[in-house]
């Protein structure tokens, strides 16, 4: 018996390393990965309160009050004071301060970091006058913040594997080389695997979300249509990201690969889990080019903030964009049989 | 007849090796065209640049005179060699599917009939077995009421009854007025279907004609095959050829009694001796120096 398993063990690792274009990414991907959360993460101790100090500026410099040299609270800036109330309502930030004498500042007598915040502000200040104003308002709970990214997550691994990898598998096996031989085009074929994917997209969403919704009273503050536009454009990009990944790959290890390289970053930048708000601004830039960061931006903003649809056009342009140029891309480079 | 298909001077170059070397043929309506040669010979690499599967690297098709384009997409059927199908589809639908991608359309019940498919309509791709399948990538290749068919290597790994079951259906296909090009390495299916042959080596055509002429313009002779292990005499008078790999030796002659008589006393019987016509076979091997079957 132990012989036999030696065989297919055996087999199964030579078969593995002389893939030299998947061994390749199965190091690389680990590796990229590695260095990439110690780039975003790397920072010391995450800080335990968030405080927005209402400014113009892009950076809140420590030196300009004493209360913005207390340790373990990030001082992010606010340039809109209804943007930061808001925030301050939805217990998004313990406490929100105007700088300028007399100091002001707007906390939520509901929310028990900014009752601690709260102390800590008024100690720093001392003797010198401080206006405060209270803020009443629901929390966002992290459920309903992670509920958009859980579900564009999923999203994200159906439309990428889903077209991608079994596109890959199709040039593969010989099936797309028998569909060249028809007289079907490569836009029709692309065309159809998009539809298919899509459908099962929106009503897989769509069931998760009712259920999801249904059981946990998730927030919902803007319109369902609003919603299904960004998720039908969102799939729409993600679909044709995975397009170009699977264009010429004959591998399916190295397909696999590719599509892990694609989706992890994405994963951790795009605010699926947490937000990126008071990371670097570099990251915030890489952030940007994902379609998955829009796709969230865009559906927490219709469902937490009550955005209608002007106020993600800039959102769904930048979809729109992409998919333009993915669908692009693929095209160009789209291979019908292995080479 | 009117020639249905014409290929003039294909080239096909990959890295370290030249695939096909300015290929020539033409092939007539209403005619099967073999394409015979052995593994790597690039006879598929030619039929599937004519398929338009890979762009030629040089040459030019044509189809009922005109540059193949997507009235040769609607009018070719074609059965590769090596392809898989989507898995859970049945074989209803799997037949059903392609036919939607044509215009021409055949009548799905006699293409059915005619493959022998009625009983697996409903069977999963997966749980086809060769022979099969086999049938199925062939209704598939005639969904669309072809007037011209492709097979590639339609035969490899079948067994010897369901090589021959697959032989009357070609012939069938080909009574009712189809044009087939049929690439094989095994010369008794070329010499049983085929019109008209091209041998193929090494990229190059080497010989073109119908089975008979081609073995007429060839051989005068019959051939006397013996196990190796009957010679116990010394044959270097005797002109022969020894092919080791299947432990005979062969004598091409014009005069069996006299050969009979020269063999008598150096072989130990002559009980496993065997005389036949020269076939494609010796012809290739007269060609090139090796064997079809390599």
């Amino acid at each position: 018996m132990l012989r036999r398993i030696y065989a297919i063990f055996h087999a199964r690792n030579l078969e593995f390393v002389r893939d030299r274009s998947s061994l390749s990414w199965n190091i690389i991907l680990p590796v990229a990965l590695m260095f990439g959360l110690s780039f975003i993460f790397g920072g010391g101790t995450p800080p335990e309160y968030t405080v927005g100090v209402l400014q113009s500026g892009d950076k809140v410099h420590p030196g300009s009050h004493p209360f913005l040299a207390t340790r373990y609270v990030q001082f992010v800036p606010v340039k809109n004071l209804d943007e930061g109330m808001t925030k301050v309502a939805r217990h998004q930030l313990d406490l929100l301060i105007r700088l300028e004498e007399p100091l002001r500042y707007w906390v939520n007598p509901e929310s028990p970091r900014g009752y601690f915040i709260e102390f800590a502000l008024l100690q720093s200040a001392g003797t010198r006058q401080v206006e405060k104003a209270q803020i009443r308002g629901l929390p966002v709970r992290y459920i309903d913040w992670v509920l958009p990214g859980i579900l564009g997550m999923n999203m994200m691994f159906s439309c990428l594997f889903g077209v991608g990898y079994v596109v890959v598998r199709y040039r593969k096996n010989g099936f797309l080389k028998r569909l060249r031989a028809t007289p079907l085009r490569s836009f029709e074929f692309v065309a159809a695997q998009m539809a298919s994917r899509l459908m099962l997209i929106i009503v897989i969403t769509a069931f998760v979300y009712a259920g999801t919704s249904w059981f946990l009273s998730t927030r919902m503050e803007g319109s369902y249509l609003t919603l299904l536009v960004i998720t039908v454009l969102g799939a729409i990009s993600l679909i044709s990201m995975g397009l170009v990944v699977a264009a010429r790959v004959t591998s399916e290890e190295l397909a696999g690969g590719l599509l892990n390289l694609v989706t992890w970053p994405m994963m951790m930048l795009s605010g699926v889990w947490f937000s990126l708000e008071g990371t670097d601004a570099w990251v915030q830039r890489t952030a940007g080019i994902f379609p998955l960061t829009h796709i969230l931006d865009a559906a927490r903003a219709v469902m937490i903030d009550g955005a209608v649809f002007p106020d993600v056009l800039p959102q769904i342009g930048v979809l729109c964009v992409m998919s333009a140029l993915f669908l692009t891309v693929a095209a160009l480079i789209f291979r019908w049989r292995p080479r | 007849m009117p020639t249905v298909l014409e290929a003039r001077n294909l080239v096909k170059q990959y890295p370290g090796v030249l695939a096909v070397d300015h290929v020539s043929f033409s092939v007539r309506e209403g005619t099967c065209f073999g394409l015979l040669g052995p593994n790597g010979a690039g006879k598929t690499t030619t039929v599937e640049m004519i398929e338009g599967v890979t762009p030629p690297d040089s040459g030019e098709i044509l189809y009922c005179g005109e540059p193949t384009g997507r009235r040769f997409r609607e009018e070719a059927g074609i059965q590769f060699q090596n392809t898989a199908l989507q898995d859970f589809l049945t074989v209803r639908e799997t037949v059903r599917l392609f036919q939607s991608l044509y215009d021409r359309k055949a009548d799905i019940g006699h293409i059915i009939d005619e493959c022998s498919l009625g009983d697996l309509l409903d069977r999963d791709n997966r749980k086809l077995s060769g022979g099969q399948r086999q049938r199925l990538l062939l209704a598939v290749a005639l969904v669309n009421r072809p007037k011209l068919v492709f097979l590639d290597e339609p035969t490899t790994g079948l067994d010897p009854q369901a090589r021959r079951n697959f032989w009357e259906l070609v012939k069938r296909i080909r009574a009712e007025g189809t044009t087939l090009v049929l690439t094989t390495h095994y010369m008794d299916e070329a010499q049983v279907l085929c019109d008209e042959i091209a041998i193929m080596d090494a990229g190059r055509i080497i010989a073109q004609g119908s089975p008979d002429a081609l073995l007429q313009r060839q051989y005068r002779n019959v051939v006397i095959e013996l196990p190796l292990d009957d010679i116990s005499g010394d044959l270097t008078s005797i002109e022969h050829r020894v092919l080791e790999a299947r432990g005979t030796i062969e004598i091409s002659t014009n005069d069996v009694n006299t050969t009979l008589k020269d063999l008598a006393p150096r072989v130990t019987g002559l009980n496993r001796m065997k005389i036949r016509q020269p076939n494609l076979e010796d012809l290739f091997l007269d060609l090139t120096g090796h064997s079809l079957r390599t």
